[in-house]
């Protein structure tokens, strides 16, 4: 056996990056960050608003949620859709209870569908940021680029259209994007994505189109991945966030601010059983010194002006 | 090894009751190596027919800027509690992060942690190539290690634990003494090779932490009580006749903000235990080669 030559020729071997979207960086060497109010820990909370078409599409892949068993799929159709109807009002009264803004990043379907529910959330000041047409406007490499520039403006202009603002945010299904997605976000005037898991701060990445921030969403502490994929319990979840704030606290001391990122689906943590430790983790956030809630929004705003 | 047979023929049947004795010094009862993989991964590689890089469609965005969390925040905030409670790691090397990152290599080297090989980066298998391509990749490994840290490799942990039939014989060929590619043992045993003197050093893949949160999903607090609890039964063990532990590490996952606490809380337990012999692989290695050269066999 042999492998081509080429396998072993590394022509990204270099300083830095093997990519030109952003430079390497030491969190701990940057300037501190401070937060407006003088937080030393500020939670960004970003509830996802699905909707899931009856009729799946896998190009350029299938919807994490979506359905699974033979046409027609009632049971995930309609659990996907408890979570736009029943659940996420349960998430709105704990961010009440609790304070605390959120950024509610939605597919411009619910917009259409649910302006009750969209109107709800805006009188309530919380942030949208645009996540796709619905669960079909899934990007990936292999879309075509002016199919995925379409998704990105009808989009936008679906969420203006029903909110009166236009998206400054915008969160990728599944986290997922092409080659060309970064450089189409900056083209169409978003100031911020959340795909890159990459650091605990914002960052600024470099397009053709011009800068974008990037704030990471760790998809290690959403809740899809603690109770739906590792199958963890809640109370178990509710001990990790207070875990990683504590630690992030305790490094806001020395390295100035941070950011502690909870990713919740309507679906999943808005279950009867789980709220009422969701509500004591709120209030446990609430009460704890230094600590804020911020929209995604907020955060850009504060963070752009003092990063590079 | 004996390709093509059923044994790949790389040790012998030795069983765990009445070994003879292995001391690690100052009496010591568990040797303990702390082992993070220190790695680069590639937004675009080239494929390997035999193994995908990425699950997705590059850019695998979750599964890329994952893994540079490590090189941005994991690794200094990992580093950190390491340091305080008194562990060197033995680093699992991508080499090719002494271009992309020499900052980490550098602060790990001033640490005074050791450095094996892990390829050139993870996205680089060795399934398929030919005995001059993998020659290639253990010199450019030994060359760029020398290069960037001063030190010469003494152990290998294929890349992405891809392995050909003849990695052992090679590697023990260019000198080294050790290969943590082996999990049949939690003790040093000699390796079967051409030539040179290999022994297989016990890596404990079983609690990796990718094992612990990945393949048994566990919690943070569960990982960190698995970790206890395997260096207790380790450490009892350990007094009829020396154990390993190894703690194989990712700082893109034990780094963390809700896997850091609890992990600290396992290096506080085994540091004041006062059994432990808290050492690198290469020191591992050295001491059971010096004086237990009557177990290592080998053909030296």
């Amino acid at each position: 056996m042999t492998l081509d030559p080429g396998y072993l020729e590394y022509p990204m071997r270099r300083h830095g990056m093997d990519h030109d979207l952003y430079s390497w960086s030491n969190l701990f060497e940057r300037a501190p960050i401070s937060w407006p109010n003088g937080s030393k820990v500020l939670t960004w909370i970003v509830i996802d608003l699905e909707w899931f078409p009856i009729v799946p599409n896998d190009k350029p892949f299938r919807a994490p949620g979506h359905m699974q068993t033979a046409y027609p799929d009632y049971r995930h159709y309609t659990s996907r859709d408890y979570g736009s109807r029943v659940g996420v009002y349960r998430l709105l009264d704990a961010l009440e209870k609790a304070g605390a803004r959120a950024s509610i990043a939605a597919n411009a379907a619910i917009a259409a569908r649910y302006p009750a529910l969209i109107a709800d959330i805006v009188a309530a000041g919380h942030e949208i940021i645009a996540h796709s047409t619905d669960m079909n406007g899934t990007i990936a490499t292999g879309v075509d680029e002016d199919d995925e520039r379409r998704i990105i403006a009808d989009t936008l202009s679906e969420l203006e259209k029903a909110t009166g603002t236009r998206p400054t945010g915008w969160l990728s299904i599944a986290r997922s994007q092409s080659f060309n997605t970064p450089a189409l976000l900056a083209e169409a005037g978003l100031s911020y994505m959340c795909d890159w898991v990459n650091d605990d701060l914002p960052y600024r990445m470099r397009t053709p189109e011009g800068p974008i921030l990037n704030l990471p969403l760790n998809h290690e502490l959403s809740d899809r991945q603690i109770l739906n994929v590792q199958q963890q319990s809640m109370a178990s979840y509710c001990q990790q966030m207070q875990d990683a704030f504590a630690w992030l606290a305790g490094e806001a001391e020395t390295f100035g601010g941070r950011m502690l990122s909870l990713n919740v689906t309507p679906y999943i943590t808005g279950l009867p059983y789980r709220m009422a430790e969701f509500d004591r983790l709120l209030q446990w956030l609430a009460a704890q010194p230094g600590h804020g809630f911020a929209t995604g929004g907020e955060i850009a705003a504060a963070a752009g002006p003092q990063i590079d | 090894m004996r390709e093509g047979e059923g044994d790949p023929g790389l040790y012998d049947y030795v069983p765990y009751r009445a070994r003879p004795r292995i001391t690690w010094p100052g009496g010591k009862q568990i040797a303990v190596w702390v082992s993070p993989n220190l790695e680069f991964y590639e937004l675009d590689p080239p494929a390997n027919p035999h193994r995908k890089s990425w699950p997705k469609p590059h850019p695998d965005v979750v599964g890329y800027s994952h893994r540079d969390y490590a090189n941005r925040v994991g690794h200094w905030r990992m580093a950190e509690v390491m340091e305080k409670h008194g562990f060197k790691g033995s680093v699992s090397l991508s080499v090719a992060l002494c271009q992309h990152v020499p900052e980490v290599v550098a602060h790990a080297n001033e640490l005074g942690w050791e450095f094996f090989s892990h390829g050139i980066y993870n996205t680089r298998y060795s399934y398929g190539m030919d005995e001059a391509q993998e020659r290639a990749i253990i010199e450019d490994s030994i060359r760029t290690v020398r290069d960037a840290t001063g030190q010469t490799i003494k152990g290998w942990l294929a890349p992405a634990l891809t392995h050909t039939p003849r990695t052992l014989d090679l590697i023990a060929e260019y000198g080294m003494s050790y290969t943590c590619d082996l999990y049949h043992d939690d003790q040093p045993m000699p390796v079967a090779t051409k030539s040179g003197r290999l022994i297989s050093m016990p890596y404990s893949l079983e609690v990796n932490d990718h094992y612990g949160f990945f393949i048994y999903n566990m919690s943070p607090r569960e990982y960190a009580q698995t970790l206890i609890r395997q260096y207790e039964r380790l450490a009892e063990e350990g007094e009829a006749s020396g154990t390993v532990m190894c703690i194989p590490l990712h700082s893109y996952l034990i780094g963390q903000p809700h896997r850091i606490g609890p992990f600290e809380e396992v290096l506080r337990h085994i540091a004041a235990d006062g059994r432990a012999w808290i050492t690198r692989s290469g020191d591992i290695a050295d001491h059971y080669l010096t004086h237990h050269a009557d177990l290592a066999g080998g053909k030296a």
